[in-house]
């Protein structure tokens, strides 16, 4: 090694070392490292398929609350118009919330997207190692001698593992952020499931435990201002079209 | 030196740079041994933005081994901590 001493820079290459190390007949390696080199090109392939599957799910997720905003906006505006101010304020508080996820979606489906795009980089970038380690085997085999070229391969073997011990932990680094992506999605869905960015129409009265959990995640001060806002447009613009929410559903 | 970035790719790194690349790599080192957030992001985008600009991208048909590999640029502070007293990315 060239003379450095970085602690944090040799501690992954002196694992990947060892592990390359483990094959100790440099023939075995070969064999070990082509066999190796096959099942990762497949594997590098599945994790691409899921990544993308994540990405779709998340994708028809975003899709899903995007239509709740404006649903949930369009619900506040009548609540306000018939003076019903505290259901437009549940509105707005729901409307928040989902926006809040919908920017964390779409920032979740960027990074997968970067994911993807890396992981069938890194997949190509393997390929061309492998077809050049094949090359250049018997380029070797045919001008060396048999201990010579023994050592030579053996050397190029052991670049291609560590390109390989690259793509892998690339992979299980890209498969670990789609893990934490679906436990996410999977929390959404759970809102959803339990009627958050449903029709307000549909609610009970007063404040479940819904209602309560919304008031800590909001922030208020936004709502407030939404509001406001909200009863500006409505001072300004059209009389109260009453009768399509009414005061406290119970 | 060849220097690749886990999960990047690898660098050719002439000698001229290597010893401002351990004084930065003893930077990273010191900030997560004192679990200091902000010097360890700020001292690990130092080495790998040091690597990209005075490093050489490899092509990829060069078989040649890395004489350091340094961890993934999405490495959290956590992650770094565990390297030094756990298993760290790549099990033993």
């Amino acid at each position: 090694m060239a003379g450095t001493s970085g602690r944090f820079t040799t501690i992954i290459k002196a694992k990947i070392s060892k592990m390359l190390d483990r094959a100790e007949d440099p023939g075995e390696t070969l064999d070990y490292s082509y066999q190796k080199q096959l099942e990762l090109l497949q594997n590098v392939k599945k994790g691409i398929a899921e990544v993308v599957t994540s990405k779709k799910r998340l994708q028809m997720q975003a899709d899903k609350l995007q239509q709740s905003v404006v649903k949930l906006d369009t619900q506040a505006r009548q609540a306000l118009a018939a003076g019903n101010e505290d259901l437009a304020r549940t509105a707005l508080e729901r409307k928040t919330l989902a926006q809040n996820e919908l920017q964390s979606l779409d920032a979740q489906v960027q990074e997968l997207e970067a994911e993807q795009q890396k992981l069938i980089q890194s997949e190509q970038k393997l390929r061309t190692k492998i077809e050049s380690f094949r090359t250049k085997k018997e380029v070797v085999k045919a001008q060396y001698s048999a201990a010579e070229a023994r050592v030579q391969i053996s050397e190029a073997a052991t670049g291609v593992g560590e390109e390989m011990a690259d793509v892998g932990l690339a992979m299980q680094r890209a498969l670990d952020k789609t893990e934490d992506m679906r436990a996410r999605a999977n929390a959404v869905e759970e809102l959803e499931a339990a009627g958050t960015f449903e029709d307000l129409t549909q609610l009970g009265s007063g404040q479940d435990d819904i209602d309560r959990q919304l008031a800590e995640l909001t922030s208020s001060s936004q709502v407030d201002d939404e509001l406001a806002k909200m009863k500006a447009e409505l001072g300004a613009g059209s009389p109260p079209s009453a009768g399509q929410i009414e005061e406290g559903k119970a | 030196m060849i220097v690749r970035i886990a999960t990047e790719g690898q660098y050719e790194l002439p000698e001229e740079f290597h010893a401002e690349l351990n004084e930065i790599d003893n930077r990273v080192v010191a900030a997560v041994e004192a679990d200091d957030e902000p010097a360890y992001k700020a001292s690990f985008s130092a080495l790998l933005e040091y690597i990209r600009t005075n490093g050489t991208p490899l092509e990829d048909t060069d078989l040649r081994e890395s004489d350091l590999i340094v961890p993934p640029p999405d490495l959290t502070l956590a992650e770094a901590e565990h390297e030094f007293t756990g298993d760290g990315l790549l099990p033993d």
